[in-house]
């Protein structure tokens, strides 16, 4: 028999066991709905992959985890998604929380189930991966993503398998290794395999389990010789010895220090009902779909423990067990000490849905205001963890923080041992729960308001650099401004001309000047003066016979004629000046093409007007064989670039420009000779 | 509806401060008959009185302050503070003494500080102190046991309820107690011949006549309380052994000098009903199951240091209190070391 | 001496006045060379208060962000002006200060207990970054006719880009905690008093 230790404190409630380990694990009727929630882990809330009004089948993906964080969800059943969004879940607030409807068909058609059973020939890796897609978690009770823990990187010496379930009405882990304890040990296989087979492998139950125990032994004989040895330990039942930092000290002695992973002592803890799904993902190819869950309580006829799929609704396993409404005082999900009461039974299962108790008024303790602490110290003696429940109490109350954290509040496992025992019935666990919270919210705030500052400050010195840029500038150009004042000061010779402002002045007035050159552009413009003036004339002239026609009075009258004669009198200097322009032009005309001061841009400009007025004046088949003459051109053109193109997408823009430019050449022709023959 | 969240644990376990209360009630009878027995019907007028008062005291202070009456009332704390000071005091006292002690129990000693679980004193050893110091006389009066009575029968009810009445003692009645008969009466004689000149200890099994029976009475009850569970053992064991140290210490073979015997100490005066009933009230002593080896350990010598060198014949009021005034040092340096920690703390460091 | 002697023995007040001068001198020297001595260095008060206060910059205490206010309650200030940081924040100075804790001064603002974030409603904003500049913390993305958003991460709530706004496109809206912020909250103080009574069944008379 393998050496157990004491853990310090601990209680001994009224176990309540057997009421539901009277028959085998059943099966349950198919519920015509299912809700699975989209936050079952412990992590970040899934995302879904399927839409509503899809078909799913029995084991279809349906939500993919946040990277790292979470794992897959599955459809229990094949059937239609019909919703997806907010519905009450099992949470102590009453919340409710995004979960996927599927009203099932009743064919529980499967995918195609991808079974392993050699699981030791693919690497590591690629079974991490498998298991995180097929959405194994702790079943134990906080959901922690299998994957992530067996990922493990450090060197592990010890797989604890945690069989203990030392909470009261809870039998699940139970009558799991009563009936399936050969498919758990393959889940602990698989696990050693993963954790690169660590060199101890113990089982951890209480002895409040004969039958379990000897359905262990019996199967842990029937294994081969050559299979790694797995060791029983049995010690003395009590509560909380099933939390992880109870179970390492009563089986190893050791203490996990605090805030340090079992990891790190080279120790990983797995629930058994965790390593039985590890086995049917890997071996099987069936995603975590399905869980055992005890129903127990007074309230419920019948008490049992049952294959539920997750996401059914808690009213159908109650209904199956014949639930008196009118009894039940309170619906708990999980177990006495640390269960959830649920607001109602209108909620689905989750993966960590390991029990629920219908309890009537004599299951639960009643409740009554808090008397005064009597400081009586029965607390701290059931504490597991050694902790003052009585002075963390005091601090809870009067919410100092820091006193809360000296003595270890988040130590704290929150098992109810403390409240259990408390004769004044102190909401002790709720105190410290509150002031954790409490805690958190002010870590979150600090780090926000942290950040705020920095943003601020950083904020603050932009501005100032900005001023400051602001600054250097000012001084600059004030530098600037002087230097160029004593240029100035200094007369004509020397100072460099580029800088003075009248040469500013003067090569602005040259381009100004340049830009009345161009007789064409002076010609250009005075055309369109006036022929806007002659609009302008010819309106004025209108409006004045229609007011005379109208017999407006004498002042409009007299306006519009002065309008008239200023619009009469603006086409005449615009005219002149044209005549003025045509003069100077002839006689500079041999200089026209000449032109030395014309700008680039300018003759192209004229060139353009050139040939489009040359294309004014040709007839339709010209037009066509100088079009193509063009298009030759251009073809010409790319067939040398494409002969020098080294760049092989290049190569292909140009061929495909030269593609296109041959199909416009050949439309051309093709017209051009139709014209031809005079269409 | 809104959902009011219900927090775990969902079941209790059966203890009650009631409950608690109740016990020690029950544990206190061994002691109650034993004193009746031997000195008639003081305790029991004592405890009427007492009860009474203590009663009436409370639930005018609860209404005083706005707290709901009977909710307070039925922990029976106030019950058990007026049964230990009826015991305490001297039987047949008047009763005018009985109910000074019992409302400045209860109103200076508890309610003052915010009532049950608030106070840093124990509230019984508190109203014994202040009738001790004011009223010397009164209760320096302590009775006669049986077996030193001429007609071998202690006064009936009528007399002795008119003596309580009136405030007048029965005449020949009273006596020295034990420790005060060895404190006082030891004049250059040795130990052993002043046991045999006296007959209240000549008498005797272990102690003096009577009161040896009173202590392994209230020994009995206290018993009775460990297997319960009502208080661990650290504090009454711890208190009993440091006494028997020091007497063993200072006991130089019995001459005229010496503190008295080992057995003197633990079956005289108050010591049985403060190492089980006084001291271990848990709302005045240490809370740490390590601080309670040293708060008894320390009451055990002061004990001892009052009778043998103070004023006092019994020194268990005042060491008790003194041993509340250094409870709270005492938690400050006594923190468990919690798991996962390599060292315990002291209440003092901070945080990091 | 001998004067001083007899002075002493034929006048015990006079003694007894004597001793005890001579030994407050005496304690006092002790205390005053150990407050000196062994004197401990700690952060400077200053720093110590800023890290209390909320740092959304918002103004509403009269000074131009909480290092000024801070300053200035080093220097004698109330510690009651701040409403973003609300009776927590006044209690945690009171407690660091050793003075005692007010209500929150109401003339300043009132403390809200939902915490809001800034929010533009895109299609009205013109893209004047009015609001860009005002944001104390840098919170708004956006340039010159180019589109503002507000980084609702980084938003302290304290409202100095809604007055600005030209278009008045700025709501501040309450920050949905939901089920992934909820907390247990601390049980009710026991002691009722009679009028706090609950209707429980089998409670007091």
């Amino acid at each position: 028999m393998r050496k157990v230790w004491q853990t310090p404190g601990g209680i001994h409630p009224a176990e309540n066991k057997l009421q539901s380990v009277q028959q085998p694990i059943q099966p349950l009727p198919l519920p015509p709905r299912l809700w699975v929630a989209l936050n079952q882990h412990a992590g970040a809330v899934a995302k879904p992959l399927v839409a509503v009004g899809e078909r799913v089948l029995k084991g279809q993906m349906i939500a993919r985890p946040q990277p790292d964080s979470g794992t897959a969800l599955h459809a229990p059943s094949s059937g239609t998604v019909v919703a997806i969004g907010p519905h009450p879940i099992a949470h102590p607030s009453g919340l409710p929380a995004d979960c996927i409807e599927i009203v099932c068909d009743g064919l529980e058609q499967w995918i195609d189930r991808d079974r392993h059973p050699d699981y030791r020939s693919l690497p590591r890796s690629e079974l991490l991966v498998m298991i995180s897609e097929r959405g194994v978690a702790g079943l134990g009770g906080a959901g922690f993503p299998t994957a992530i823990k067996l990922a493990s990187d450090r060197p592990i010496e010890l797989l604890l398998i945690n069989a203990t379930e030392c909470e009261p009405y809870i039998t699940a882990d139970d009558s799991l290794l009563r009936e399936r304890a050969e498919q758990m040990l393959v889940g602990i296989d698989i696990a050693s395999y993963l954790l690169g087979d660590p060199a101890e492998r113990v089982i951890g139950i209480e002895d409040n389990k004969p039958e379990a125990i000897a359905a262990l032994r019996t199967a842990i004989a029937a294994r081969s010789d050559k299979a790694a040895a797995i060791e029983l330990a049995i010690f003395p039942t009590k509560y909380p010895s099933g939390g992880e930092k109870q179970l390492i000290q009563i089986v190893t002695g050791r203490e996990l220090p605090s805030g340090a992973l079992p990891a790190e002592l080279g120790i990983v803890c797995q629930n058994v009902g965790t390593l039985y799904a590890l086995k049917r993902a890997i071996v099987d190819g069936e995603p975590l779909i399905s869980r055992i869950t005890t129903v127990t309580g007074k309230a419920c006829l019948r008490n049992g423990n049952y294959e539920t799929l997750i996401g059914t609704p808690v009213s159908a396993l109650l209904g199956h067990n014949q639930l008196q409404p009118q009894r039940l005082a309170r619906l708990i999900m999980g177990g006495p000490m640390m269960g959830v009461a649920l607001p109602s039974s209108e909620l689905p299962t989750v993966k960590t849905s390991n029990c629920f108790i219908a309890a009537d008024a004599s299951e639960v303790a009643p409740e009554q205001p808090a008397q005064p602490c009597i400081r009586c110290g029965l607390c701290a003696e059931a504490c597991p963890a050694s902790l003052l429940p009585q002075q963390l109490y005091w601090h809870a109350q009067s919410q100092q923080h820091e006193k809360l954290e000296a003595h270890n509040l988040f130590d704290c496992i929150e098992c109810g041992a403390c409240s259990y025992v408390c004769p004044s019935n102190i909401p002790l666990v709720q105190y410290f729960r509150a002031g954790k919270g409490e805690i958190r919210q002010q870590r979150a705030e600090k780090a926000k308001s942290d950040f705020a500052r920095e943003r601020f400050e950083f904020r603050q010195q932009r501005l100032e650099q900005q001023e400051r840029d602001k600054q250097a500038k000012r001084e600059a150009r004030k530098l600037a401004a002087e230097q160029a004042k004593a240029a100035q000061a200094q007369g004509d010779n020397g100072a460099a001309e580029d800088n003075s402002a009248a040469a500013l002045i003067a090569a602005a007035q040259a381009r100004a000047a340049a830009r009345m050159a161009s007789p064409q552009q002076q010609r250009d413009k005075l055309t369109r003066a006036i022929t806007s003036s002659r609009a302008r004339l010819q309106a004025a002239e209108d409006k004045l016979t229609q007011a005379q026609h109208d017999g407006a009075d004498h002042s409009q009258l007299q306006a519009l004629q002065a309008a008239q004669a200023a619009a009469a009198q603006k086409l005449q200097l615009a005219e002149q000046k044209l005549a003025e322009l045509a003069a100077t032009d002839s006689a500079s005309s041999s200089d026209a093409s000449a032109a030395p001061e014309l700008d680039a841009a300018s003759r192209a400009i004229a060139k353009a007007r050139d040939s489009a007025a040359a294309r004014e004046a040709m007839s339709p088949s010209e037009k066509m064989a100088s079009d193509l003459a063009a298009l030759d051109k251009r073809l010409a053109k790319l067939q040398e670039k494409l002969e020098l193109c080294e760049d092989s997408e290049q190569r292909q823009l140009l061929e495909s420009s030269a593609a296109k430019l041959q199909a416009k050449r050949d439309a051309l022709h093709t017209s051009s000779q139709g014209d031809q023959h005079g269409i | 509806m809104v959902f009011k969240p219900v927090s775990s644990p969902h079941r209790h376990g059966a203890l009650s401060t009631a409950r608690v209360m109740q016990w020690v009630l029950l544990a206190l009878i061994p002691g109650i008959a034993v004193l009746t027995w031997q000195f008639g019907w003081g305790t029991l007028i004592n405890i009427a009185i007492a009860t009474v008062t203590a009663l009436l005291c409370e639930a005018a202070a609860l209404s005083l302050r706005g707290r709901p009456v009977g909710f307070y009332l039925r922990d029976y704390s106030a019950a058990v503070t007026a049964l230990l000071l009826a015991v305490a005091l001297p039987p047949l006292a008047p009763w005018w003494l009985v109910v000074i002690a019992t409302a400045s129990a209860v109103l200076i000693a508890k309610q003052v500080y915010g009532g049950l679980g608030y106070n840093p004193f124990n509230p019984a050893m508190v109203g014994y102190v202040v009738v001790l110091i004011s009223f010397p006389l009164q209760m320096s009066s302590w009775p006669t046991p049986l077996g030193l009575l001429s007609d071998a029968s202690q006064p009936s009810l009528g007399p002795s309820l008119a003596a309580v009445a009136t405030g007048t003692g029965i005449d020949g009645w009273s006596g020295a107690t034990p420790l005060d008969l060895f404190k006082h009466g030891v004049n250059g004689q040795l130990v052993s011949d002043f046991v045999a000149a006296q007959p209240l200890f000549s008498q005797a099994l272990l102690a003096g006549l009577g009161w040896e029976w009173v202590n392994l009475a209230f020994l009995a009850g206290g018993v009775l309380l460990l297997a319960k569970g009502i208080f661990t053992w650290h504090a009454p064991v711890a208190m009993l052994g440091s006494l028997a140290l020091m007497a063993l210490l200072f006991w130089d073979g019995g001459s005229s000098h010496s503190g008295g015997s080992l057995l003197l100490h633990l079956f005289s005066g108050a010591t049985m009903l403060g190492a089980f009933f006084i001291i271990t009230d848990p709302v005045s002593s240490a809370v740490s199951t390590r601080g309670r080896l040293i708060y008894g350990a320390l009451i055990g010598v002061l004990i001892y240091l009052i009778r043998v060198w103070g004023n006092y014949p019994d020194g268990v009021a005042f060491a008790v209190l003194l041993g509340n005034f250094a409870a709270p040092f005492i938690d400050n340096y006594t923190l468990p070391r919690s798991y996962g920690h390599s060292r315990a703390r002291r209440a003092t460091e901070q945080s990091k | 001496m001998q004067p001083l002697w007899e002075l002493v023995v034929a006048n015990p007040i006079a003694a007894a006045v004597l001793a005890l001068v001579g030994l407050a001198l005496l304690f006092g020297a002790l205390l005053g060379f150990a407050a000196e001595r062994f004197r401990v260095e700690g952060d400077p008060i200053v720093e110590q208060i800023d890290a209390l206060l909320p740092q959304t910059q918002c103004g509403q205490c009269g000074h131009p962000g909480c290092r000024p206010y801070a300053e200035s309650i080093a220097a004698g200030e109330a510690i009651n002006k701040c409403p973003p940081g609300g009776q927590a924040t006044i209690n945690a100075l009171a407690a660091l200060l050793d003075l005692p804790a007010p209500e929150l001064d109401d003339e300043h603002g009132e403390a809200s207990e939902v915490k809001k974030v800034a929010y533009i409603r895109e299609d009205e904003c013109i893209g004047c970054t009015k609001c860009i500049q005002a944001c104390p913390v840098d919170a708004i993305l956006g340039s010159a006719k180019m589109m503002h958003t507000v980084i609702a991460a980084e938003c302290t709530g304290c409202d100095l880009c809604v007055e600005p706004c030209p278009v008045d496109c700025i709501d501040m809206l309450p920050v949905e905690t939901g089920i992934q912020g909820w907390q247990w909250q601390l049980p009710p103080r026991p002691g009722l008093i009679a009028s706090d009574r609950q209707p429980h069944s089998g409670a007091a008379a």
